[in-house]
C-alpha cells in the first residue's frame, strides 16, 4: 500500500485544489504515471502514482482542497501491475467520501454559512478543539463586511435561470481576479498611449528570419525587440522598473521581463529573467520554453514569481488599444496591439506604414507623467530604429 | 516493599476516581479509606443516601397528595425502618460496587487511616492500630469535608444533628429546626417535612441558597412556602439547648434586635462544610492550609514535591463530580497527559421536589461583569409533558452573550431538571450558541422541549408559549 501525498506546493502556496483524477478506484496504476492535477494560485502540477499496483482509494475528491503533505488516495502495489494477475475480484468498493466537514459545524454557523455564504473553513474558531462558534461566523462576517470591497460578500447564489449556466471558477481564475482587482485598489493607475512604425523592425525581420531560425533555432518575432527596448527604456526611466514598499521605493538593477501569455485555463505571466543580458535569441528561446510550459500547463511558480515589469500583446487577438491593468507590486505594464497599415505622414508626403499603438499603464505613485511618457517614447524610438539597441544609444 | 507510582489518601468519589484512572493508565496505584468502605462522604452519608430519602419519601407524598386527583385511591402510610433499610442497603450495594471497581483496575484498596509520615511516605493506621508505610512517588489527597460545627450549637447527632444524622433518624419527628437554606438543609428538610415533620428552616443571610441565581432562587423559596417549609431569613441562632425530647433554639435577627427562642424535636445543622485534614501529617511536608482548612493547589499540585490534592480539600465547588473531574485530571497529569477541569462548568444541583439545576453564570454574576446578555424563559406549564403528569411548576431559563450568542448560563427549577441539564453542560463546553440548541431536534413529548423553548426564547422566536 502506498499514499499519494500533496506535494510541497512552492513558497507563498498554501493549499491546492483537486483539479482531476485521470484514473478510477480499481484502475490499474503504474508508477509515475499521472493521476491527479492539482490546480493552485499559481499552477497546475500533476501528481504521479507513486508505485505500480491498482488504485485503491481516493481520499480527496475532485473540488476538494489539500494542504502540502496531505493524503490524496492509496495505491495498493503490485496487484494488478503484471498482466497475469487475475483481474480484481471485485474493484474495491469506493471508499466512503469522509464525511463532510460541515457535519462537525453548529447549527447556527450552519445557518449563517447557508444565509451568508460566509466561507466558515476561513475562520479560526475559538471553541473546543478549535471550532468555530457562532460568535466566530458572527464575528467573521462583521470582518467581511467592515472590509474594504476588494471581495465583495457573496450573497446567496441566486438562482440560476433558464438558458444559462453555473461553473465554479477554478482557482486560477479566482486568484486572477482577486489579483487584478487588487492592483486596482492599490495603484494610482493611468495610461499613456503612443504609436510605432514597425517598418524598421519589420524590415529587419524580414530579411534575418530564415538565417536567424537556422542558427538559433527559434523564430525571430517581435516579442523580442520590445523586451530589448523595454529593458533599455527602464534603464533610462528606472521609476518604471521600481515598487512601493511601505514609505519606500524599490529601485532594481535586474530586468526581470514577465510576458503575459494566454493559455486555454487563463492568462499567465512567466517571467524572462536578467532580460538585460539576453540576446534577442537568448529572450526568443525564453520566450519559447515559457510558452510551452504554460500551454502545458507545466509552469513552475518560479518561472512566475518576480518580474520588474510586464508587457502584454493583446494585438496577437487583434487588439487596437487597450489600457492594461498593472501586474502588482510593478509600476509598469506596456501594452502591445495589432500591427495596421495606416496612412502617416512622412517628410510631407503620406505615406503607408505598419503601425501599432503602444500604452503604457503605470503607478501613477511611483512614476511621474513625465517619465511615463518619457519611457514610452524612449520603446518607440527603439523600435522605430533598431539599430539604437545595437549601439546602446 | 515495592514503590508505587500513586498512593491515594481517601476513597470517595475524588480519591476512588483518581484511582480508576491511574489504573486504567498502567500506574502501580494504593487508595487508602479508613472508614471500611469506600465512596466516601457522597455515598455513605451524602448525596447517595439523602436521594433514597428523598426518592422515597417523594412517592410517598405524592401518592397521598396528587394520586386521587389522577384517578387513584387509597392511603400509603410510612414504613421508616423499611425505608431507611432500602437506603442503606442500596448504599452498600454501591460501596461493594467500588470495591469491585479498584480490584477490576488493579488498584490495591488498603483499610486504615492514611497519614503522610513524609515525602513520598504514608503511614496506613489499620483497624487494629497496626501501621504499616507505603512508599511512592505521588501522593493524592483525597479526604474531602465533613460538616462545619456551628459555634454554641453543639452536635450529639441525638437531638442536634448534622447531615449524617439526618440520615438516620429513627422516628418522623413531629418538628424539625434546619438551621441553613443551603443545598442540603433543603434537601433532607424536605425529607422530613413529606414524611409529617414541621421544618422551618432559619437562614443567616436574608435569601436562601446562596450562589443560586436570585429569581430561581425566589421562585424556588415560593414553591417550597407552599409545600409547608417555613422559612427564617436574616436570623442567627445563637444558642441551642438539647434535652432528651427536644432542643430550645435561640435565635435572633442577623441585623440586631430581639432574641426569641424555637422549639423543635429535632435541630439539624446544615451550614456548610469545611475541608478535612486532620491528621493528615500536612505538617511533615509543609504544606499549611488558608484559615479555611483548604489546600491551595496549582493543577493540584501542592507546595509540597508530589503531593497532589483533589475535591473537596482543596478549592472549588465541594461537589463529587467536580471531585470525580479533579481526580481524574490530576492523574492524567500525573501521567504526563493533559488532565484539565472546567470549573466554570461544573452543575450544581438541588434534588428536591421540583428540582434545581444550574451551570455556568447566573444573571447576578453576569451583570455584576457588566456582560451584556439576552435571556430567554420557558414555563413547564406550558410544557405537555410536565402538564399531564400534573409537573407544572417552574421554568428554564437560557442566559447568554447579547453579541456573540454564546451561552453563558442556565438555570432550570422544575421535574428532574437535574437529568436534563447535562445537554445544557456539554453545549457551553462547545462553546454552543442558543441558537445551536433552538436549532437541536428534541422529542416530543418530553420536559426537555422546555430546554429547547426557553433556548428559543434568547432570540425571540419561543414558539410554545
Amino acid at each position: 500500500m502506498a499514499d499519494i501525498m500533496t506535494p510541497a506546493l512552492g513558497e507563498s502556496v498554501a493549499e491546492a485544489t483537486v483539479a482531476r483524477w485521470t484514473k478510477k478506484v480499481g484502475d490499474a496504476v503504474k508508477r509515475d504515471e499521472m493521476l491527479i492535477e492539482l490546480e493552485t494560485d499559481k499552477v497546475s502540477l500533476e501528481v504521479v502514482s507513486p508505485a505500480d499496483g491498482v488504485l485503491t482509494e481516493i481520499v480527496a475528491a475532485e473540488g476538494d482542497t489539500v494542504l502540502p503533505g496531505a493524503l490524496l488516495g492509496r495505491v495498493t502495489a503490485g496487484a494488478a501491475a503484471s498482466p497475469l494477475a487475475p483481474a480484481p475480484v471485485a474493484a474495491p468498493v469506493p471508499a466512503p467520501a469522509p464525511a463532510p466537514v460541515a457535519a462537525a459545524i453548529a447549527p447556527s454557523v450552519r445557518r449563517i454559512a447557508a444565509e451568508t455564504g460566509l466561507d466558515t473553513s476561513t475562520i479560526s474558531g475559538s471553541g473546543k478543539d478549535g471550532r468555530v462558534t457562532k460568535g466566530d461566523a458572527l464575528a467573521a462576517l462583521e470582518a467581511r463586511a467592515a472590509a474594504p470591497a476588494v471581495a465583495p460578500a457573496p450573497s446567496a447564489p441566486r438562482p440560476v435561470h433558464e438558458r444559462e449556466y453555473r461553473v465554479k471558477m477554478t482557482r486560477l481564475r479566482q486568484t486572477i481576479a482577486r489579483r487584478l482587482k487588487e492592483a486596482q485598489n492599490t495603484a494610482a493607475m493611468l495610461t499613456t498611449f503612443n504609436e510605432v512604425d514597425m517598418s524598421a523592425v519589420m524590415a529587419l525581420r524580414n530579411q534575418y528570419k530564415d538565417v536567424f531560425e537556422k542558427r538559433h533555432g527559434v523564430k525571430l518575432g517581435f516579442m523580442s525587440f520590445f523586451v530589448k527596448a523595454c529593458v533599455e527604456a527602464l534603464k533610462d526611466v528606472p521609476d518604471v522598473n521600481a515598487e512601493i514598499d511601505g514609505t519606500d521605493l524599490l529601485y532594481k538593477n535586474h530586468y526581470d521581463i514577465g510576458v503575459a501569455v494566454g493559455t486555454e485555463k487563463g492568462l499567465v505571466v512567466p517571467v524572462v529573467r536578467d532580460a538585460e543580458t539576453l540576446s534577442l535569441a537568448g529572450i526568443e528561446k525564453a520566450i519559447g520554453v515559457l510558452g510551452k510550459k504554460a500551454r502545458d500547463g507545466q509552469l513552475s511558480i518560479d518561472d512566475m514569481q518576480g518580474g520588474t515589469f510586464t508587457i502584454s500583446n493583446g494585438g496577437v487577438y487583434g487588439s487596437l488599444m487597450s489600457t492594461p491593468i498593472l501586474n502588482a507590486p510593478q509600476s509598469g505594464i506596456l501594452g502591445m496591439h495589432k500591427i495596421q497599415d495606416r496612412p502617416m505622414v512622412v517628410g510631407g508626403q503620406i505615406v503607408v506604414r505598419p503601425m501599432m499603438y503602444l500604452a503604457l499603464s503605470y503607478d501613477h505613485r511611483v512614476v511621474d507623467g513625465q517619465g511615463a511618457v518619457t519611457f514610452l517614447v524612449k520603446v518607440k524610438d527603439y523600435i522605430e530604429d533598431p539599430q539604437r539597441l545595437l549601439l546602446d544609444l | 516493599m515495592a514503590q508505587y507510582d500513586v498512593v491515594i489518601i481517601g476513597g470517595g468519589p475524588g480519591g476512588y476516581n483518581a484511582a480508576i484512572r491511574a489504573g486504567q493508565l498502567g500506574l502501580k496505584v494504593a487508595c487508602i479509606e479508613g472508614r471500611g468502605t469506600l465512596g466516601g462522604t457522597c455515598l455513605n452519608v451524602g448525596c447517595i443516601p439523602s436521594k433514597a430519602m428523598l426518592h422515597a419519601s417523594e412517592l410517598y407524598e405524592l401518592a397521598n397528595k396528587d394520586f386521587a386527583k389522577m384517578g387513584i385511591d387509597g392511603k400509603v402510610t410510612v414504613n421508616l425502618p423499611v425505608m431507611l433499610q432500602q437506603k442503606a442497603d442500596s448504599v452498600q450495594a454501591l460501596t461493594k460496587g467500588i470495591e469491585f471497581l479498584l480490584k477490576k483496575n488493579k488498584v490495591d484498596y488498603i483499610k486504615g487511616w492514611g497519614r503522610i509520615a513524609s515525602q513520598g511516605k504514608v503511614a496506613v493506621k489499620a483497624e487494629d492500630g497496626t501501621e504499616t508505610v507505603l512508599e511512592t512517588l505521588n501522593i493524592v489527597i483525597a479526604t474531602g469535608s465533613e460538616p462545619t460545627p456551628l459555634p454554641g450549637v453543639d452536635i450529639d447527632q441525638k437531638r442536634i444533628i448534622d447531615s449524617t444524622g439526618a440520615l438516620v433518624i429513627p422516628e418522623i419527628p413531629k418538628s424539625m429546626v434546619v438551621i441553613g437554606a443551603g443545598i442540603i438543609g433543603l434537601e433532607l428538610g424536605s425529607v422530613w417535612r413529606r414524611l409529617g415533620a414541621e421544618v422551618t428552616v432559619v437562614e443567616y443571610l436574608d435569601r436562601i441558597t446562596p450562589g443560586m441565581d436570585a429569581e430561581t432562587a425566589k421562585t424556588f423559596q415560593r414553591i417550597l412556602t407552599k409545600q409547608g417549609v417555613k422559612f427564617k431569613l436574616g436570623t442567627k441562632v445563637t444558642a441551642a439547648k438539647a434535652s432528651k425530647t427536644d432542643v430550645n433554639l435561640t435565635v435572633e435577627p442577623s441585623a440586631g434586635g430581639a432574641a426569641e427562642t424555637l422549639n423543635a424535636d429535632y435541630v439539624l445543622v446544615a451550614i456548610g462544610r469545611r475541608p478535612y485534614t486532620d491528621g493528615l501529617g500536612l505538617e511533615t511536608v509543609g504544606i499549611v492550609p488558608d484559615k479555611r482548612g483548604f489546600i491551595t493547589n496549582d493543577h493540584f499540585k501542592t507546595s509540597a514535591p508530589g503531593v497532589w490534592v483533589v475535591g473537596d480539600a482543596t478549592y472549588g465547588p465541594m461537589l463529587a463530580h467536580k471531585a470525580e473531574d479533579d481526580g481524574v485530571a490530576c492523574i492524567e497529569l500525573i501521567a504526563g497527559k493533559a488532565g484539565h477541569v472546567n470549573y466554570d462548568l461544573v452543575p450544581s444541583v438541588v434534588y428536591t421536589f421540583p428540582e434545581v439545576a444550574w451551570v455556568g453564570k447566573n444573571e447576578e454574576e453576569l451583570k455584576a461583569a457588566g456582560i451584556a446578555y439576552k435571556s430567554g424563559k420557558f414555563p413547564f406549564t406550558a410544557n405537555s409533558r410536565a402538564k399531564v403528569n400534573h409537573e407544572g411548576e417552574g421554568f428554564v431559563k437560557v442566559l447568554a452573550d447579547a453579541t456573540t450568542d454564546q451561552i453563558l448560563g442556565v438555570h432550570m427549577i422544575g421535574p428532574q431538571v437535574g437529568e436534563m441539564i447535562g445537554e445544557y453542560c456539554v453545549a457551553m463546553e462547545f462553546s454552543a450558541s442558543s441558537e445551536d440548541v433552538a436549532r437541536t431536534s428534541h422529542p416530543h413529548p418530553t420536559r426537555s422541549e422546555a430546554l429547547r423553548q426557553a433556548a428559543m426564547g434568547v432570540e425571540g422566536w419561543t414558539m410554545q408559549a
